[in-house]
């Protein structure tokens, strides 16, 4: 089987891009990616995977692999949208994976694209709301937030901790973001501040909300052939691993154990003959504290109860023992929903190349970019190395 | 309008109606289709006692459409007697009463008003036990 390689990427910034379209998003996104790739042309592509989460609900527009692959110029190209809620992305960026491993192509391109401000708050938060059960959950107004403050709530009653003790998270976000050109919200915040935040549904406050936003990132995979035609210091797409649970969490055991974040990273990490504390560096699932925090204790990087207090003692930050978020994390640099998964692979690619500026984890070599749907219902993992 | 959808929720949304195992005597919340492997008849019709406890909670101010007129709304895990969780909204209730481990019982309240077009949605949501 061929190794594969991330041959180019980039992102628009994300933002309220009310004076651009879906169209719009995906072109600039998936032209700053070829422009990192010399030498690659259209004609080279044999796959399009396109990862949303919302556009037929917010986007008022179907049949997005099509219509997205005609907009940016690979008008003929197999294409399709790669729909898994939050996790549209990382699914994708397997998708497409899965599809040069098989030989059906050797370039494929993944491309994430959300556009959601066209419409208001209520219509984002029923849509999110539609992607947990929408018939025993959605139905009682439990949104997606509010799915969070519950395990949020449960985490700290179940480990002693107050809400403050979440600060660090969004603290370590908008730090990283405050560097950062392509982010929605480039300023520093403080426990101070987080603690007066107005609340979105307790315990969970405004500062520990991501705000979901528009944007579009791409990413050329390749097989090891075209891979080395390319100049450039070498990313390798290592592993990949999907896993599922129930998308309820009153279906669950034990709510608080994202048992799909766990099952997904490890098996994409056995795939890519690496262990966990191999990883450097992180891109998470992180809209919030509780998140991030239930993300790292399903991995095993931290034992239950215990990431707050490591959060607490600098361990996110670029020189921490896990650092996530570098580019602001969902938190910061804005929630793309289904492109999100995208867009922490575009950020891991620059730790990896080391260009991450202010941000960057030293030395960082090998990184772990992992998506979820709903609450973990869908996770999906990537394991990127430094060649 | 999505009143068979509705229509198709009567037992659980109106009577809480879960499912015991026939072998284990396990009870889930809401009825499911029989998994693979499973006898089809594994799982018989219960009807829950509506008795249970907060699990975690949590005050919705942000809504989704639909939710507005009812912002800001208590929601919950509830550990049912019986031994599932069920989410739910919570009624009856202020909101600096609420606390994990609080006994709760069903009551029957509108969920949503569909608007002019479709269904007013009755259900359940929990409140604390009367004595």
């Amino acid at each position: 089987m061929t190794n594969i390689y991330v041959i180019g990427s980039a992102a628009t910034p994300v933002g309220e891009h009310y004076s651009r379209s879906l169209a719009d998003l995906a072109s600039e996104a998936v032209r700053g990616a070829f422009a990192s790739a010399p030498g690659l042309t259209a004609r080279s592509v044999g796959a399009l995977y396109v990862a949303n989460a919302l556009g037929d609900n917010l986007a008022g527009q179907g049949q997005l692999g099509a219509f997205l692959a005609s907009a940016v110029g690979l008008r003929g190209v197999p294409a399709l949208r790669v729909e898994a809620a939050g996790a549209s992305g990382g699914v994708a960026m397997q998708q497409a994976a899965q599809a040069i491993a098989a030989g059906q192509c050797e370039v494929a391109v993944v491309l994430g694209a959300e556009k959601v401000t066209d419409r208001l708050e209520g219509a984002l938060e029923a849509a999110l709301a539609s992607q947990s059960d929408a018939e025993a959950e959605g139905i009682n107004g439990l949104t997606l937030n509010a799915q969070w403050a519950l395990l949020m709530r449960r985490y700290m009653h179940e480990y002693g901790y107050s809400a403050d003790a979440f600060a660090p998270f969004p603290v370590n976000a908008h730090a990283n973001a405050l560097k950062n050109p392509q982010a929605l919200y480039r300023f520093a915040i403080n426990a101070d501040k987080y603690r007066k935040a107005g609340q979105i549904a307790s315990p969970l406050n405004m500062l520990d909300c991501s705000s979901v936003a528009d944007g579009a990132a791409c990413v050329i995979l390749a097989a090891e052939s075209v891979a080395q035609t390319i100049a450039g210091p070498r990313v390798r797409l290592a592993g990949t691993a999907v896993a599922t649970d129930s998308p309820s969490l009153a279906a669950r055991p034990d709510p608080l154990d994202l048992t799909a974040a766990r099952a997904s990273a490890h098996i994409a990490l056995g795939r890519a003959h690496m262990g966990l504390g191999e990883v450097q560096v992180f891109e998470l699932s992180d809209p919030h504290g509780i998140a991030a925090a239930l993300a790292l204790e399903a991995f095993g990087c931290y034992g239950r109860g215990e990431a707050p207090r490591h959060a607490a003692g600098g361990a996110l930050a670029p020189t921490g023992r896990t650092p996530i978020a570098t580019a602001g994390g969902y938190k910061a640099r804005g929630d793309v929903a289904g492109a999100s998964g995208v867009y922490q692979v575009v950020e891991l690619v620059r730790q990896l190349r080391g260009t991450a500026g202010p941000s960057q984890v030293p030395g960082a070599r090998i990184a772990l970019a992992q998506s979820l749907g709903g609450i973990g219902a869908t996770a999906a993992t990537c394991v990127l190395v430094s060649e | 309008m999505e009143i068979a959808r509705h229509w198709r929720q009567r037992g659980a949304r109106y009577r809480l109606e879960g499912q015991r195992s026939r072998s284990t005597g396990a009870v889930r919340f809401p009825a499911q289709p029989p998994a693979l492997g499973e006898e089809l008849n594994e799982w018989e019709l219960v009807t829950l006692s509506g008795r249970g406890e907060i699990y975690s909670f949590s005050v919705i101010r942000q809504a989704p459409d639909g939710y507005d007129a009812f912002t800001p709304y208590p929601v919950a895990l509830v550990r049912l007697a019986e031994g599932p969780l069920v989410s739910a909204q919570l009624t009856d209730c202020a909101e600096g009463d609420l606390a994990i481990g609080q006994s709760v019982e069903m009551a029957t309240r509108l969920l949503v008003d569909g608007g002019a077009d479709d269904v007013l949605v009755y259900g359940y949501k929990f409140r604390p036990t009367i004595q």
